[in-house]
């Protein structure tokens, strides 16, 4: 199969910010804006950068659960409001839980690949604020499958995460991977520190490690994560344009502004089955393997990851299933500082999901534009340096426990 | 199984009342959730009041407060909802036990309906005379001789028992208003009290984890014996003032001083409005007879009740007009006996406050009492304050001494046990950031 017929690129990359508790606009009893609101932010942001609507042959939208967050589906329809110039075009909504930014990506690229479209808006939009997380958990359950719910925790992917962390300390060691994902959580807000667009943008706490060391507790919470574990509820969009190299031409943009995706992969799993092994995930480790092989790199000549920590045990396994750490060394090789800004391979510049937000449709793509703004100079105060060697980015979008897995690597142009 | 089988059949007098529709409600929640435990115990709940008019209002208040105290305890309701495979969101569960809960009331106007009660809270009026009839008339026609918890704040539980002839079959279990957000309870034993009843209900507040005082059996309790003198100090400050300033700017001066320069959640007229003046009013009038060395009593809460102000909520729970007029809770004018009308607070502030001069440092109640560094605020704040002599900081101190020596003479008068829990029942009944009895206010 030849993977990549054509060159295909990503440009004109833009988030919303990310609302929700920790940002100073946010309040729960006042109003917000609206799912309408994100999607024509982040969409105009990307149209202006690329000419208007006129340059775009194609839309895609992916969202997890506005049917239920804001009794709201047809999301297709929502693209010719953004831009009248994208009325009469064609428009898809992907869904493929917090995996379903990804699933936007692959769309779009295939449909460069097919040579349906040269330029395609790309969007993620997911508004989660319109409930109290109590509901919200119902919501977000339904990226398990239904029938497990019954047995399940009252938030029920806290509980999924909980069960592998409980797992993987009996395998590995409690308190080691405990000071690992504390680590972890210091990293993430760090970096949301950094960049304006951030949900812990505002956040101040001094000691986050120590904060992050908070025991577990299952009565209020689940038996082996605490809040610092998890990714928060979101309101947010994000957009880029996915362009052949004649698309790129016609939005007349500087060539150093676009990255090149020089490889995916899209995995899927049964959604009807427990993990094969609860201390491995298992579909990220074969999505990231598939595109790394058909790239024909190794993990080592990676620059910068993007990975889907909506936990931070995920962020733990995510490292060991690229191939960084064995099994049960990832949390030596994330307290060893190599996952962090200035470590060997830095991880969520921009706070990832814990630091950044989780709007989960959305985040799919909120990670490629993050990986699209350090290869191209626009990371502002998040920027890292990247040396020439290795001028590769990574992203890793998961939907559900390991089941809808989209990994893409990108290189700076 | 003792402290269960009281639950058998228990009322709740005065149902609809702000004290009762929380009692109702905390008791509603602590019968189902045993009644979830063991799905054999029969229990019954009555809720009494004077109409169905009013009770009916109280279904609302109940289902909007059992579905927030649900989404708090959804973990453990998942649990015991374990054997219903048709609930399986939490929205589901949430819903279910509001329905548990809202299905254990049985509402009534009907006294009679209670007569082979087990155990009943009495929530009524805080007049001795109707206390007693009430309670006197149930026990007399009752087949179950049952356990009386009554609300009172003020009334001594050995005189309801004595009037009523309830041979000790009473307690004192004095609420904080509003009962379901308040940690407080007092509880009051009278000389007769039952051993076991005392037991019953210490186990009942730590079921509902209530934070227990135990106060002797005096008038006024240690809540009200501090508040009433606490209130009674600002009113005659505010008149003192009047030498000085119109009696509106007064009040507005004393009550900013009782928040502002003192660091407490509402101002002395403030908390004397949500009260109510009529409550205070009677509060006084049961407290007097029994102190008839002090003076329990202040012609400016008369001249409001003449005016027909009488403070207190509106049935919706919002504030009534009192002292000072509220705007989405906050108040925003202050009562003028000559106009008859509300003068604006912006336009009061004008006078009062370069008359007051500025505060130690820009700090407030939430801001000190939320924070993790509350004593060291405290003590900066107050020891600034004490070498200040701008006319706020001298009311302020002032009060803060009045404040200190009320609670002293509780413990002296033999209404308090001991010092500690005099400041527990202000910082936890009133949410007070720290004690009246401290270190900041001396001689």
């Amino acid at each position: 199969m030849n993977h990549l017929r054509k060159k295909v690129y990503v440009i004109a990359g833009y988030n919303t910010i990310s609302l929700g508790t920790g940002r100073k606009e946010f309040h729960p009893k006042k109003p917000r804006p609206g799912l309408e609101h994100y999607i024509r932010e982040a969409g105009q942001a990307t149209l202006k950068i690329i000419g208007g609507g006129q340059k775009v042959d194609e839309c895609v939208m992916g969202n997890f659960m506005a049917g239920r967050y804001n009794k709201q589906a047809n999301l297709p329809g929502f693209f010719p409001m953004i831009d009248p110039e994208l009325r009469y075009k064609p428009a898809t909504r992907v869904e493929g839980a917090c995996g379903s930014g990804g699933l936007a990506m692959t769309s779009a690229i295939r449909s460069i690949l097919a040579e349906t479209a040269e330029v395609v808006l790309t969007l993620g939009v997911e508004v989660q604020n319109t409930m109290k997380a109590v509901y919200g958990a119902d919501v977000l359950a339904g990226a398990g499958w239904f029938q497990d719910r019954k047995k399940g925790h009252v938030h029920f992917f806290p509980g999924q995460f909980s069960d592998r962390a409980g797992a993987y300390y009996e395998k590995f060691g409690r308190e080691k991977t405990r000071q690992a994902m504390a680590r972890w959580y210091r990293q993430a807000i760090e970096n949301a520190r950094l960049c304006p667009t951030a949900q812990e943008y505002h956040n101040t706490t001094p000691n986050l490690e120590e904060v992050a060391m908070t025991e577990p507790n299952p009565r209020s919470f689940v038996a082996h994560l605490n809040v610092y574990d998890c990714s928060k509820v979101s309101d947010a969009a994000s957009a880029l344009a996915v362009v052949s190299e004649e698309g790129l031409k016609r939005t007349g943009l500087d060539p150093s502004q676009a990255v090149e995706i020089i490889s995916w992969a899209q995995v899927e799993e049964d959604l009807t089955q427990p993990p094969p092994d609860p201390t491995e995930l298992s579909t990220i480790k074969e999505a990231v393997k598939q595109a790394l092989d058909r790239a024909g790199l190794t993990i080592d000549q990676i620059g910068t990851v993007e990975t889907h920590d909506c936990f931070s045990i995920a962020a733990i396994m995510a490292v060991e299933a690229m191939g960084l750490a064995g099994r049960g060394e990832g949390p030596d090789f994330i307290l060893a500082g190599h996952t962090s800004r200035e470590g060997k391979i830095p991880f969520n510049t921009t706070g990832g999901l814990i630091g950044w937000g989780h709007p989960v449709g959305a985040t799919g793509v909120h990670q490629a534009v993050t990986i699209w703004e350090q290869l191209t100079g626009n990371a502002g105060n998040a920027q890292i340096s990247l040396t020439p060697e290795r001028p590769y980015g990574m992203t890793v979008n998961m939907g559900g426990d390991d089941k809808t897995v989209v990994a893409i690597i990108y290189k700076r142009n | 199984m003792e402290y269960l089988t009281q639950f058998e059949k228990v009322a709740v007098l005065g149902a609809a009342g702000k004290m009762g529709s929380g009692i109702l409600l905390l008791t509603a929640m602590e019968m189902t959730d045993q009644w979830l435990r063991d799905k054999n115990l029969q229990m019954e709940l009555f809720a009494v009041d004077l109409s169905y008019d009013v009770l009916r209002g109280v279904v609302k208040y109940l289902k909007s407060q059992i579905t927030k105290a649900a989404e708090k305890k959804t973990v453990w309701l998942r649990s015991v909802y374990e054997d219903r495979e048709d609930l399986i969101e939490n929205g589901e569960i949430i819903r279910q036990y509001v329905d548990d809960v809202l299905n254990r009331v049985t509402y009534t106007t009907h006294l009679s309906d209670i007569y082979n009660a087990s155990l009943i809270f009495e929530a009524i009026k805080e007049d001795p005379k109707v206390k007693t009839e009430v309670l006197g008339m149930i026990s007399k026609n009752s087949t179950q001789k049952p356990w009386f918890f009554t609300n009172t704040s003020s009334i001594p539980i050995s005189f309801l028992d004595r009037e009523a002839r309830l041979q000790g079959k009473i307690i004192g279990f004095h609420f904080y208003n509003p009962p379901a957000v308040q940690k407080l309870v007092e509880l009051i034993q009278g000389e007769q009290t039952e051993s076991g009843l005392v037991e019953f209900a210490r186990t009942f507040a730590k079921q509902l984890r209530k934070v227990v005082v135990s106060s002797n059996d005096k008038a006024g309790f240690i809540g009200n014996g501090h508040f009433m003198r606490d209130a009674l100090f600002g009113l005659e400050q505010a008149q003192d003032l009047t030498d000085e300033l119109t009696p509106s700017q007064a009040i507005w001066a004393v009550n900013r001083v009782t928040q502002d320069f003192l660091l407490r959640p509402m101002g002395i007229f403030q908390l004397i409005d949500y009260v109510g003046i009529d409550v205070v009013q009677y509060i006084l009038e049961v407290m007097a007879p029994y102190f008839p060395d002090e003076q329990l009593m202040h012609e400016w809460l008369n001249r409001m009740l003449e005016s027909g102000i009488r403070g207190g909520q509106f049935a919706d729970g919002s504030q009534r007009e009192g002292f000072l007029k509220y705007q989405k809770g906050r108040p925003v004018g202050v009562y003028d006996w000559e106009t008859q009308t509300y003068l604006s607070v912006d336009d009061l502030a004008t006078a009062v406050d370069p008359f007051l001069g500025s505060l130690p440092e820009p700090l407030n109640w939430k801001t000190v009492n939320f924070s993790s560094n509350k004593k060291e605020q405290l003590d900066r704040f107050f020891k600034q304050l004490a070498t200040m002599d701008s006319k706020g900081a001298l009311l302020a101190k002032a009060y803060g001494l009045q404040s200190k020596k009320i609670g002293i003479h509780l413990v002296d008068g033999g209404v308090a046990k001991q010092i500690e829990d005099v400041n527990r029942v202000l910082e936890t009944g009133f949410y007070h950031a720290y004690g009246p009895v401290n270190e900041y206010f001396n001689d």
